[in-house]
């Protein structure tokens, strides 16, 4: 080793590079950096997001995916200014979201996701009064509320006080009622959790015409065959941060988004499967008791051989599952956990 | 139109939004407000009117009808024998009462509903105003009740009285009568919100037992401040409570010859009180609907 030479000029520090798949900061509908929210209460802080990067492009359909608890609702929060961020920034139409909230919210429509329907109000009145509030003139206002009770097939329920609705019909007026102003941007927070599967489809129905009809919408969603079904990108976020982002095939195809065998022996893992890591083709190898998770990119005959690997050790399987490609599939190889809920 | 039946070309699709003005939505959300009050008219008054009613009923009609008993009990309620009538006394206590409970009320009941439960805040919270502009819309949409509470009593405590026991209710001083009626009414709604917001909404109900009622029972209503002089701890304890100043500043203008307050007691803490209160709702507003 020679004497160590005068240090070499400081390389120039990269351009912090946006994660794969986004856009760039200037055309973004949504962008967040490094956005933090801590809560401090009587038992100490309790960090609820802990760095989250996004960036939605105008007439994107962009899915925030996670368990409860990651952290989604709270991002959405501070999106829609109600949440004031600890630190970090966040942008909607490249306005900051605590500076100009007022203008911010002139720009976005929010359908939370408890029910806050005005109760005092009739669901016209709900949709005539949320214009007025964005500027419509009375009259205006009236006509626009009938336009989209129509479009929502809510006519029925027009001078039916939100008591009266079900859950789906509430959900929709809420939805009508983020669209009263025409937002440039919609944010939607959980909008099918508590409803039935039939209502949930319907709803899905809905949400489609929207995304068709090039309405940038942020979607929070615990369910994966929503984000599926929906997104035209996702973000996975998990403990109050993402944890990949892209559109559903390139995460699916991302590294380690494999088909994931889950066999369950009823007695040790053979030897010979614990070595299947160090074969071609399989990403990685999961032993958890007598579990075994394979994580394989071709997973021809694998199950199979997983069988066979116990019968030869003297062991039978007491239970089996193979996942293919898909966005659990992703969330365990980025999490190591099951995603439930 | 497609199968769901939205048109996703025409009225769906993004558009130039329109631009609203702070004034504009400010005048829509209380014309929210007037929507609501005119629907509930009945109960949301009732329950303030209900009882000046009931009390001027009894005290300046019953109790002077059913005898020496009763009348001299309601005459040494109203201070000296020979000073004035009770319902003299009453007249701008029960109207002051009935101000600042329905300002109190007004501002209250709403945000027990709107802050708990579903949040229903959020709502009202996305409406292109900042924070602190919605809590002042919701003071002065509640003082408007205030007002119309106020105005309604009226009436009441003026006409119902036995034979001879007719207030003597004359204002001179209309600007003043203006005042101390939008003062009281900003002073309590200002103080509705701050409460409002710094109690726990599961435990909104003990605001009557341990605040509502002490207020009106030693805020003058039933007999003038000066009046007091005669149990003088009591007399300076009172100093803080609003309602107070709520019920001199009307005794000064609508029964001037009953011995009140000066202005320059009255008059200060109903203006400089309500700032204060509407400054510190402002903030402890903020604090629960931004989190």
């Amino acid at each position: 080793m020679s004497a160590p030479s005068p240090e070499p000029p400081a390389p120039e520090p990269p351009a912090p590079e946006p994660p794969a798949g986004e856009p760039p900061a200037a055309e973004a509908a949504v962008r967040a950096v490094d956005l933090h929210k801590t809560y401090t209460g009587p038992r100490g802080d309790v960090p609820a997001v802990r760095g989250v990067d996004l960036a939605v492009a105008p007439g994107e359909f962009f899915g925030l995916l996670g368990p409860n608890g990651a952290g989604k609702s709270t991002t959405i929060g501070m999106l829609t200014t109600l949440v004031v961020p600890t630190s970090g920034q966040a942008r909607v139409c490249g306005l900051d979201v605590t500076r100009d909230a007022v203008a911010v919210k002139r720009r976005i429509g929010m359908v939370s996701q408890n029910n806050t329907l005005d109760n005092e109000l009739t669901a016209v009145e709900n949709l005539e009064f949320r214009g007025r509030y964005f500027g419509l003139g009375a009259k205006d206002a009236r006509r626009r509320a009938d336009e989209l009770l129509e479009m929502f097939n809510l006519t029925d329920r027009r001078t039916g006080t939100p008591f009266e609705l079900s859950g789906g019909q509430a959900k929709r007026l809420m939805i009508c009622r983020a669209l009263v102003h025409r937002p440039e941007v919609l944010f939607l927070d959980e909008p099918t959790a508590g409803l039935d599967p039939q209502t949930r489809v319907n709803l899905w129905e809905v949400l489609r015409e929207l995304q068709a009809g090039g309405q940038t919408t942020l979607l929070t969603t615990h369910y994966m065959e929503e984000a599926e079904a929906l997104c035209d990108r996702v973000a996975v976020v998990d403990h109050g941060r993402v944890l990949a982002s892209g559109t559903v095939p390139e995460l699916k195809s991302s590294a380690g988004a494999d088909t994931v065998i889950t066999v369950t022996y009823d007695g040790d893992v053979p030897e010979g499967v614990r070595k299947l890591s160090e074969r071609e083709g399989i990403g990685k190898v999961e032993v958890t008791g007598a579990q075994v998770r394979v994580f394989a990119r071709s997973p021809d005959g694998l199950l199979a051989e997983l069988v066979a690997a116990g019968a030869a050790a003297g062991v039978g399987v007491t239970d089996a599952s193979q996942l293919r490609p898909s966005l659990e599939t992703v969330f365990l190889t980025l999490t190591g956990r099951d995603y439930r809920e | 139109m497609s199968a769901t039946g939205i048109d996703t070309s025409g009225p769906l699709a993004p558009a130039a939004a329109p631009r609203p003005t702070l004034p504009r939505t400010f005048l829509a959300m209380m014309a929210r407000e007037v929507r609501v009050m005119r629907k509930n008219f009945v109960s949301t008054f009732a329950r303030v009117i209900i009882q000046p009613v009931l009390f001027v009923f009894v005290f300046a009609y019953v109790l002077p009808k059913i005898g020496p008993g009763g009348a001299s009990f309601a005459g040494q309620a109203g201070g000296r024998a020979g000073g004035p009538a009770f319902s003299t006394i009453l007249v701008p206590g029960l109207i002051a009462s009935s101000v600042v409970m329905q300002g109190m009320m007004a501002v209250v009941f709403p945000l027990m509903m709107e802050l708990s439960w579903q949040r229903s805040i959020t709502d009202r919270a996305l409406a292109p105003l900042p924070v602190p502009l919605l809590a002042i819309q919701k003071i002065v949409a509640a003082a408007l009740q205030a007002l119309i509470g106020g105005l309604l009593v009226l009436p009441a405590v003026l006409l119902i009285h036995a034979d001879g026991q007719a207030p003597r209710v004359h204002i001179d001083d209309w600007p003043l009568f203006v005042l101390v009626m939008i003062m009281g009414s900003l002073l309590s709604a200002a103080g509705g919100l701050l409460l409002g917001t710094l109690m726990d909404p599961q435990k909104m109900q003990m605001l009557f037992a341990l605040v509502l009622l002490p207020m009106s029972m030693l805020g003058c209503v039933y007999y003038p401040w000066a009046a007091l002089e005669h149990v003088r701890w009591l007399q300076i304890t009172v100093l803080v409570n609003p309602m107070v100043y709520v019920s001199e500043g009307l005794r000064a203008a609508l029964t001037p010859q009953v011995g009140h307050m000066s202005f320059w007691a009255y008059g200060p803490v109903l203006v400089i009180g309500t700032a204060v209160l509407t400054w510190f709702a402002t903030r402890t507003f903020t604090r629960r609907v931004l989190t």
